[in-house]
């Protein structure tokens, strides 16, 4: 099973190179993008019998290790089109 | 006395660090692999700087969950003195052993310079030999130095005196420009709420003879050196 976990700084942390990227794209003459977040996106395949298992575990990996709480949230998509997990 | 030095697979300041001791300190020091459980018996701990696991994932994120990392929390907690330098300290972090996390740097590049940090706070074990406001003169060399934590967690390092250095000017005024990287309120080093863990982005092991162009950085460690001499911590071996 494939979990998808897309991990992206807080809306109170200043994201200096989504800040960058966002002047690149003025430069290239895109004034309709008003900001740009830069994230991380990750996909796992999980082993496991139920797709809430695979997001159980989904989760547990992003609390340890995929996404730091102080600075980052995270969602989770599981592949069976069940609904999403927001933390 | 003993220094230990962790070594992760990608630390490259290490022997700076084991240098600074063993041949300017004339201290016993070690190299402990990040595998290793044991910290050999040693005083005083030093994480050093680099790229521990090549800052995969996030800077320290990986090297937290090191072996070693148990024996340096067990060490720490027992009130053992551990220096994180730079990517330590970013490992410091990651293992919540000091509170905040590190953000790209505002200019978004690898800033390599000598920078001027004021020392707030000399009742650490690696201060103790400061006088309070002196400027050090030390290099930093990092992509990821831009200091953050929730206002509140600000508000309380800042009211537990747990700011123990800020990027400053040459005459100790703590001003925008005379911070390289954003950090908030111009921070570039830190201490636990028992004061015996201090993270510091800077590198005072770069800074410890005058063939490199600085000795303000041997303060940190002549001043362990006494605080343990002078039995004025807690054994923690």
């Amino acid at each position: 099973m494939r979990a998808r976990v897309f991990v992206t700084l807080k809306p109170s942390v200043f994201d200096p190179q989504g800040t960058t990227v966002a002047e690149a794209l003025h430069t290239l003459g895109y004034a309709a993008v008003k900001d740009v977040r830069q994230g991380k996106y990750f996909e796992l395949e999980i082993d496991a019998r139920t797709p809430e298992d695979a997001r159980r575990l989904a989760s547990e990996a992003a609390d340890k290790l995929l996404a730091n709480p102080v600075i980052e949230s995270y969602r989770i998509e599981v592949d069976s089109g069940a609904a999403e997990t927001v933390r | 006395m003993k220094f230990a030095v962790v070594v992760f697979p990608g630390s490259n300041c290490d022997h700076d660090a084991y240098h600074a001791a063993r041949h300017v300190l004339g201290q016993e020091a070690a190299f402990v692999w990040h595998k290793d459980t044991s910290l050999l018996g040693a005083d005083v701990v030093i994480l050093p700087g680099g790229f521990a696991h090549g800052d995969y994932l996030r800077t320290g994120a990986i090297a937290r969950f090191s072996p070693i990392m148990q024996e340096v929390r067990r060490f720490a907690e027992a009130g053992g003195p551990v220096l994180g330098i730079c990517n330590g300290f970013q490992v410091l972090l990651e293992a919540g052993l000091l509170p905040g996390a590190m953000l790209r740097n505002r200019s978004v590049r690898f800033q390599c310079e000598h920078v001027f940090v004021k020392v707030e706070h000399t009742d650490t074990p690696f201060t103790s030999g400061c006088l309070p406001g002196r400027v050090l003169r030390i290099p930093i060399a990092h992509g990821e130095g831009n200091y953050y934590a929730e206002p509140e967690v600000i508000d309380g390092l800042e009211k537990n005196r747990q700011v123990i250095f800020r990027y400053a000017t040459a005459a100790g005024a703590v001003t925008p420009d005379a911070n390289p990287n954003g950090s908030v309120n111009n921070i570039a080093g830190l201490c636990s709420d028992a004061r015996n863990v201090v993270g510091l982005m800077p590198h005072p092991e770069r800074a410890c003879e005058l063939a490199v162009g600085s000795v303000d950085g041997l303060v940190l460690l002549e001043s362990v050196v006494a605080s343990i001499s002078q039995g004025a911590l807690a054994t923690a071996r």
